[in-house]
């Protein structure tokens, strides 16, 4: 489904990415942990074009990304959660969701999948006329999901959903996103906390300073001994 | 007492046109954090669209109306195209400074075009004055107070309830992420610049119509006061731009009348320096606090 082959992005002379290639096919949950300043994010924003990609391609079936202009990305049914959720504050609960919708046409649709995410988080519809910008730090990243959703995307991008929220919420925010999964919808998911990324992964890619160091099923990779010391707390 | 309604009467008409010009500076400020500085020239080349379209088509005020205002947004969206679009990610100093050389382009094309001395007018709308105990109501301030309004409602409707209003104030709080969400950001900002150069030119065809005076350098003035009222107002606020314009109309006018007319000028510049002083967010901004 998606194929990044020998990225790399260059930010003038720091080299945040040196070859990177990931493969997520259909359906799967693909996690990609590694520590601050690995190039996790870098990776992701790479698949929007919103990073200088200095060599290397990104393939979405057969369509190359690297040659799309950032705004047509979405109309291939890609959508992003980004690290810090990045909320429209001074709108709505719904009128957020109604900006994922942006390229769908068919109102009914539009309609159904604002149904599809009000059952998956009741919260947003019992707070769907207040401005995003007041909602709690879970409820913003309950937003962010949200409007993901509403574009009909069939690969969600997600950044670090977990960041900063209490554990029973990022236990909350996993259990939709294991949902959202069984909908038939691919996760590729950025994560430092890599306990709860490896219990709804298939599978997972290691990055260090810029490079994937190591990848495989979930069970191998978090029965590695390095991986344990390293992002498993021993 | 009578005299004081009657100045706060002239006022508001003087204000419902700052509003009007401030509009869209407070627009393009909040989608591009621009402060376009040619946009008082805009409202110039507006009041010129409509003196061709008035005086020598003969047409009715309300078609000319119109055509100053399609006229000045395609020139607005000419400017963003060209001057603007360009330095998307160039520093906001070089911008700034594209904006008045973009200011000084417009003015001595203008001179260029029509010559530096002020024409009259076209008086496509009789006047009429109607006494309402002792209080001087022209039809022409009604019709600009009325004009005024109706463009801001129309406007307000756009940002607020249709798709692409929705999609300017998401692009202005986060352009990337809506990139991300499909949206063609340049296509919003030269929307942007359409309407606020639309209202501009409405602005300047009403100045026209009452003042009775049109020349290449009318718009520097209202262009000042105009940012002022977005600045006071809260800029990037559109309500602000609105409540701005007004006040500083009505404080204009109510200076001018009891202190001094030669003061006039200095008024919006004295509010000014109060405002970043006192509130340098503007009447209705406020600051959002980030969640973390």
């Amino acid at each position: 489904m998606l194929s990044i082959k020998d990225l790399h992005v260059y930010y003038g002379g720091i080299k945040a990415l040196q070859g990177i290639n990931l493969d997520v096919k259909e359906g799967e949950v693909v996690a990609l942990i590694g520590a601050n300043g690995a190039g996790k994010t870098t990776t992701l924003r790479s698949i929007f074009r919103l990073t200088p990609i200095v060599k290397g391609d990104i393939y979405f079936y057969e369509i190359n990304l690297t040659k799309l202009p950032s705004y047509k990305i979405a109309s291939l049914g890609i959508a992003h959660v980004p690290e810090g959720r990045r909320v429209f504050p001074n709108m709505t609960v719904k009128e957020n969701l109604e900006m994922g919708a942006y390229l769908v046409k068919d109102k009914k649709v539009i309609e159904k999948n604002l149904e599809f995410v009000y059952n998956l988080f009741p919260r947003l519809k019992e707070r769907q006329k207040q401005l995003a910008g007041t909602l709690s730090g879970g409820e913003q990243q309950m937003l962010a999901i949200g409007r993901a959703l509403m574009s009909n995307a069939r690969l969600l991008l997600l950044d670090e959903p977990s960041m900063g929220l209490a554990p029973l919420l990022v236990q909350e925010i996993f259990s939709v996103l294991k949902k959202i999964n069984e909908e038939k919808i691919t996760l590729l998911l950025v994560e430092q906390n890599a306990n709860m990324a490896f219990s709804i992964a298939h599978r997972v890619y290691v990055m260090e300073t810029g490079k994937i160091v190591l990848s495989g099923p979930t069970e191998e990779i978090a029965n590695n001994e390095a991986v344990k010391k390293a992002y498993l707390g021993g | 007492m009578v005299d004081i309604l009657q100045q706060i009467i002239n006022g508001i008409s003087l204000g419902s046109i700052y509003a009007l010009i401030a509009l869209g500076y407070t627009m393009v400020y909040g989608i591009l954090r621009l402060i376009n500085f040619a946009h008082g020239d805009i409202f110039m080349v507006g009041a010129f669209i409509g003196y061709f379209a008035l005086g020598s088509w003969n047409l009715p005020f309300a078609l000319g109306l119109v055509i100053a205002m399609i006229g000045a947004s395609v020139v607005g969206m000419i400017i963003e195209r060209f001057a603007y679009r360009p330095l998307r990610t160039a520093p906001r100093i070089s911008l700034l400074i594209t904006a008045i050389g973009v200011s000084f382009l417009l003015e001595n094309l203008m001179v260029l075009i029509v010559g530096a001395s002020p024409r009259s007018f076209p008086q496509s709308i009789p006047v009429d004055i109607y006494n309402i105990g002792g209080l001087i109501l022209t039809n022409r301030q009604i019709i600009i107070l009325l004009i005024s309004i109706l463009l801001m409602i129309l406007l307000q409707f756009i940002v607020m309830r249709t798709k692409i209003g929705k999609a300017m104030r998401a692009v202005s709080q986060d352009k990337e992420m809506a990139l991300m969400l499909g949206i063609n950001i340049d296509s919003v900002i030269a929307f942007t610049f359409a309407l606020g150069s639309a209202l501009a030119a409405a602005g300047g065809v009403l100045v026209g119509l009452y003042f009775n005076k049109i020349e290449p350098y009318m718009g520097v003035m209202p262009g000042l006061k105009a940012f002022v009222a977005a600045v006071l107002g809260g800029i990037g606020i559109i309500p602000g731009a609105m409540l701005g314009g007004f006040i500083l109309g009505i404080a204009e006018i109510l200076v001018s009348a009891f202190i001094s007319s030669t003061v006039r000028d200095a008024v919006a510049f004295i509010i000014l320096i109060i405002i970043l002083l006192v509130r340098p967010s503007g009447l209705l901004g406020k600051y959002m606090r980030e969640k973390v």
